[in-house]
């Protein structure tokens, strides 16, 4: 059956995948904003180990989901792999550094002979949580606001800067994507915990935190949809395969796909009512609200970035060198053995609700914290 | 830009990051299982000894398991910072095992981790079993994968050459999943590695011992481990002798490289131990070993299955033997160069819209094809491996390969005659051993990558044309970052481990 599904209708599936799946880490990233919350909301070591323990249960999908949205680029649009990642290398270089510190700090951070003492260990939180948030944001604006590469006839990437990527991080923009997921993943963050632990001294620092990190976030935000809104963007002739600029591009793309711009207003809605639900009206369960619309936002970006004939990693350099979802992708056999596979998320995600509900039917409380499997914690 | 300094930082990059991350990922795929035995007792005998054996060797898991996964991520993304060619023109075919790790492996080791470290009070015992289990499955299933797309770069199979895209593309995926270099890859890379689990909880059980410390709960370990390792020891070996035959029939040179064989030989003698002349280059006159012990014939049973039966060395790969009827690399490249130029003139006709040059271009490339890999090489000494490090890994793989089923079945004997304790040099022994686990393990690999260069795929794509067009000093750069990270987390980890097997199970 799928395998009669013509090419463009699985590089359009593939590009949803992907775009599901990272959608799904940025609404993971709560873990990384709960490793900054660290610094803000905790007053003492209780706190910090009932913040490290609660979001220390969920970091390897967070991880996990990462690699999975790497994974996938990679089977589906190779070419976004290869040009992205060989060309703006010290972005993703920098990234992935900040992941590294990150998967060790949870499980050393209160273990003895841990070499760099606790601190170190969340320090490598604190940076993986802002300054790797940051980056991941810059990265993805530059879907939008393109990067400067060319394609050789072997697609061969030569980039066209000294710095690989790492202009991406000066460009408005992208600078403010990569704020406002910050503050996101912060807001995320300090719902979370609100709902998963137990302590009402700190969760009601994190319910302030929750809405304060929510009123940070909306200067980047509202900076961000405008810019998206009135900036040129990256138009492909669907005759030709032709990449030229448009003026209101995005604009275009949202009012010829009106499912996106109610996703994009859904999600937004979401997010704001987690939060308010949490912050005015004492209820515990905003993380499932702002995390349904975090995934929402993140799917109608992508859109907005992939589809109605949008090159969506653009090179400034070379407008021909650009991306599509249909001239970067895998052939038709490799889409297709995919998706087969891809029939299997709903089993994944199916036993991670079932554990996920399992592991959280119970709220993570002080007590815990010196039980009998104390020594077992992070 | 000088791009043979690029390549050559890179290949030291990834090298060094396969390295570190391949120091943790043994253990965890053995100490999985083990744990996972571990706690089957302890719920089938309800003995919380049992239990609290079990939560000791968990604890050395996870922090383990943590620095496996730090050093797993940057693999991934590698193949697109630093070889991002390669990315493009394979990706159709070896981006699908990696994202089918990520679905079926990665998520059922992240789901049950959690359940298995802090689910002891949260789910059921059965519930709790069950997520060690699924960590220890999902662990290994990882492994599956990887191996699938490792095997398909050492043989590549099940798919076919774009010349429009310049790219390799998926064909079969049966093919590539049931390649046999990949199942063989799977089962030695995977049984070795419960070998070094199995190494490794013998070892610290035999610290305890010797520090007359958790008695009890030493030779309990000792026990299940020693038989899991015997039992994978032995199918280690069994299995090792499979993927050498397999190494025989499908990369050639790498075995003619294993074995030091310069001249191929009919019957071919087996070295059983030798010290490589290092002054030897392919062509040369001069002797192979400055010493050498000898089996002859043996390698003629091993790599044909067939007494006096002729291995090919590395003089009759590189530079042909027509007696022989072998095509050697130096008639390749030439054909190679004229299917890299009918490409060029392909790309070129296309572009300019003439068909019929097209047309005649693509055919003087079809015919040219299977030495396209060939043509990116300057001589034929560029397609032979490092011969000293191919050989002395191989042989100290064999080696040390040898000797732990002996170890294990030591261990064994002397637990049932219940003397362990004392049995000082035993002790000492296996506590060694923990070590010579890892050497071994690492010894395997430096083998399997370094014994198939310059091929990233074999004969298809060398990792001079793999890698990423960047400034050589990029990738030095953050080759020094990840060395100084990575040492930086591996001294901690052992600081860690260290403490922790000091401190011993908690009552």
């Amino acid at each position: 059956m799928i395998g009669n599904l013509d090419q463009k209708t699985l590089q359009d599936i593939w590009w949803l995948i992907a775009s599901l799946v990272g959608s799904l880490f940025l609404f993971l990233t709560f873990v990384q904003g709960g490793q900054t919350l660290l610094f803000t909301v905790a007053r003492n070591e209780l706190d910090k180990s009932l913040i490290v323990n609660s979001i220390g249960r969920k970091w390897e999908l967070t991880f996990t989901t990462l690699v999975l949205f790497g994974g996938a680029l990679f089977a589906a649009f190779p070419l976004f792999y290869a040009t992205s990642f060989g060309g703006a290398y010290w972005v993703w270089m920098l990234i992935l550094f900040t992941f590294i510190g990150q998967a060790v700090s949870f499980e050393y951070r209160s273990k003895p002979g841990n070499l760099l003492g606790a601190k170190t260990y969340e320090g490598f939180m604190f940076i993986n949580g802002s300054l790797g948030l940051l980056l991941i944001g810059a990265a993805v604006g530059t879907f939008f606001t393109g990067s400067s590469f060319v394609l050789n006839p072997y697609h061969s990437v030569a980039w066209q800067t000294p710095f690989h990527g790492l202009e991406a991080a000066t460009n408005p923009f992208n600078l403010g994507l990569g704020l406002f997921l910050v503050f996101l993943a912060r807001t995320l963050g300090a719902l979370y915990l609100v709902n998963n632990l137990d302590h009402p001294p700190l969760t009601g620092r994190c319910r302030r935190a929750a809405w304060n990190n929510f009123l940070c976030s909306l200067p980047f935000l509202l900076g961000v949809l405008a810019g998206l809104l009135t900036m040129r963007g990256f138009a492909v002739d669907p005759a030709t395969g032709q990449v030229s600029m448009e003026v209101g591009k995005y604009l275009h793309n949202l009012l010829a796909m009106p499912l996106v711009a109610m996703l994009l207003l859904a999600g937004l809605s979401g997010v704001i009512w987690g939060v308010i639900s949490v912050r005015f009206l004492n209820q515990d369960g905003g993380i499932w609200f702002a995390g349904l619309g975090t995934v929402l936002v993140g799917l109608a970006l992508f859109s907005l970035a992939g589809y109605h004939h949008t090159a969506f990693y653009p090179s400034v350099s070379d407008l021909q060198s650009s991306l599509t979802i249909h001239n970067a992708s895998s052939s038709h056999y490799t889409l297709t053995a995919m998706t087969y596979v891809a029939l299997a998320v709903p089993l994944v995600v199916a036993y991670i609700w079932y554990v996920w509900r399992q592991m959280d039917a119970r709220k993570l409380s002080p007590a815990e914290m010196d039980g009998e499997y104390a020594k077992e914690l992070y | 830009m000088d791009l043979a300094s690029t390549v050559q930082w890179a290949r030291a990059q990834f090298a060094l990051t396969a390295m570190y991350h391949w120091i943790f990922v043994p253990l965890t795929l053995g100490l999985s299982f083990l744990v996972a035995f571990f706690e089957s007792i302890y719920l089938s005998t309800g003995n919380p000894e049992w239990k609290r054996l079990t939560k000791f060797w968990m604890t050395l898991f996870g922090v383990n398991f943590a620095i496996g996964v730090a050093t797993g991520i940057i693999m991934e993304f590698e193949f697109g910072t630093n070889w991002s060619n390669y990315s493009w023109m394979v990706g159709d075919i070896f981006g699908a095992p990696l994202a089918v790790e990520g679905i079926f492996a990665f998520f059922l080791e992240a789901t049950f981790f959690a359940v298995m470290f802090f689910g002891w009070e949260r789910v059921g015992k059965g519930f709790h079993l069950f997520s060690t289990w699924m960590v220890a499955v999902g662990s290994n299933l990882s492994a599956l994968w990887i191996l699938i797309a490792n095997g398909w770069m050492q043989f590549p199979t099940g798919m076919a050459f774009n010349p429009d895209l310049a790219r390799f593309e998926m064909r079969d995926i049966w093919a590539v999943i049931l390649s046999p270099v990949a199942l063989d890859k799977f089962m030695h890379a995977t049984s070795s590695s419960f070998v070094v689990g199995s190494l490794f909880v013998v070892g610290v059980s035999a610290l305890f011992l010797l520090q007359g410390r958790h008695l009890t709960m030493a030779k309990r370990s000792m026990a299940v481990a020693a038989v899991f390792g015997l039992i994978s020891s032995l199918f280690v070996g069994i299995n090792g002798d499979e993927s050498a035959y397999s190494v025989a029939q499908r990369q050639p040179m790498k075995l003619a490289a294993m074995e030091g064989l310069y001249d191929g030989a009919a019957p071919a003698p087996l070295v059983l131990g030798g010290i490589i002349n290092p002054m030897k280059n392919p062509g040369d006159a001069g002797s192979d070993f400055l010493a050498v012990v000898k089996a002859p014939g043996l390698l003629s049973l091993l790599a044909e299955r067939k007494l006096g039966a002729f291995v090919p060395g590395i003089n009759d790969l590189a530079f042909g033997n027509p007696a022989r009827q072998i095509v050697g690399a130096k008639e390749r490249i030439a054909s190679g160069r004229i299917a890299v130029r009918e490409l060029a003139s392909y790309k070129e006709a296309q572009a300019r819209g003439d068909v019929q040059a097209a047309a005649q271009s693509l055919a003087g490339f079809k015919t040219h094809e299977s030495d396209l890999g060939y043509g990116y090489l300057k001589n034929p000494l560029d397609a032979v491996p490092p011969v000293a490090t191919t050989f002395y890994s191989f042989h100290l793989m064999v080696v040390l390969g040898t000797l732990f089923p002996l170890l294990f079945l030591l261990v064994l004997y002397h637990l049932y005659q219940g003397d362990i304790e004392r049995c000082p040099w035993l002790n000492r022994a296996s506590f060694l051993f923990l070590f010579l686990g890892y050497i071994a393990s690492q010894a395997g690999w430096v083998l399997a990558e370094v014994g198939r260069q310059p091929w990233a795929i074999q004969n298809l794509l060398p990792v001079g044309v793999a890698a990423t067009p960047i400034a050589a000093g990029n990738v030095k750069l953050t080759f020094f970052i990840f060395l100084t990270l990575f040492t930086a987390l591996l001294i901690a980890e052992i600081g860690i481990m260290a403490r922790q097997i000091k401190i011993g199970p908690e009552d």
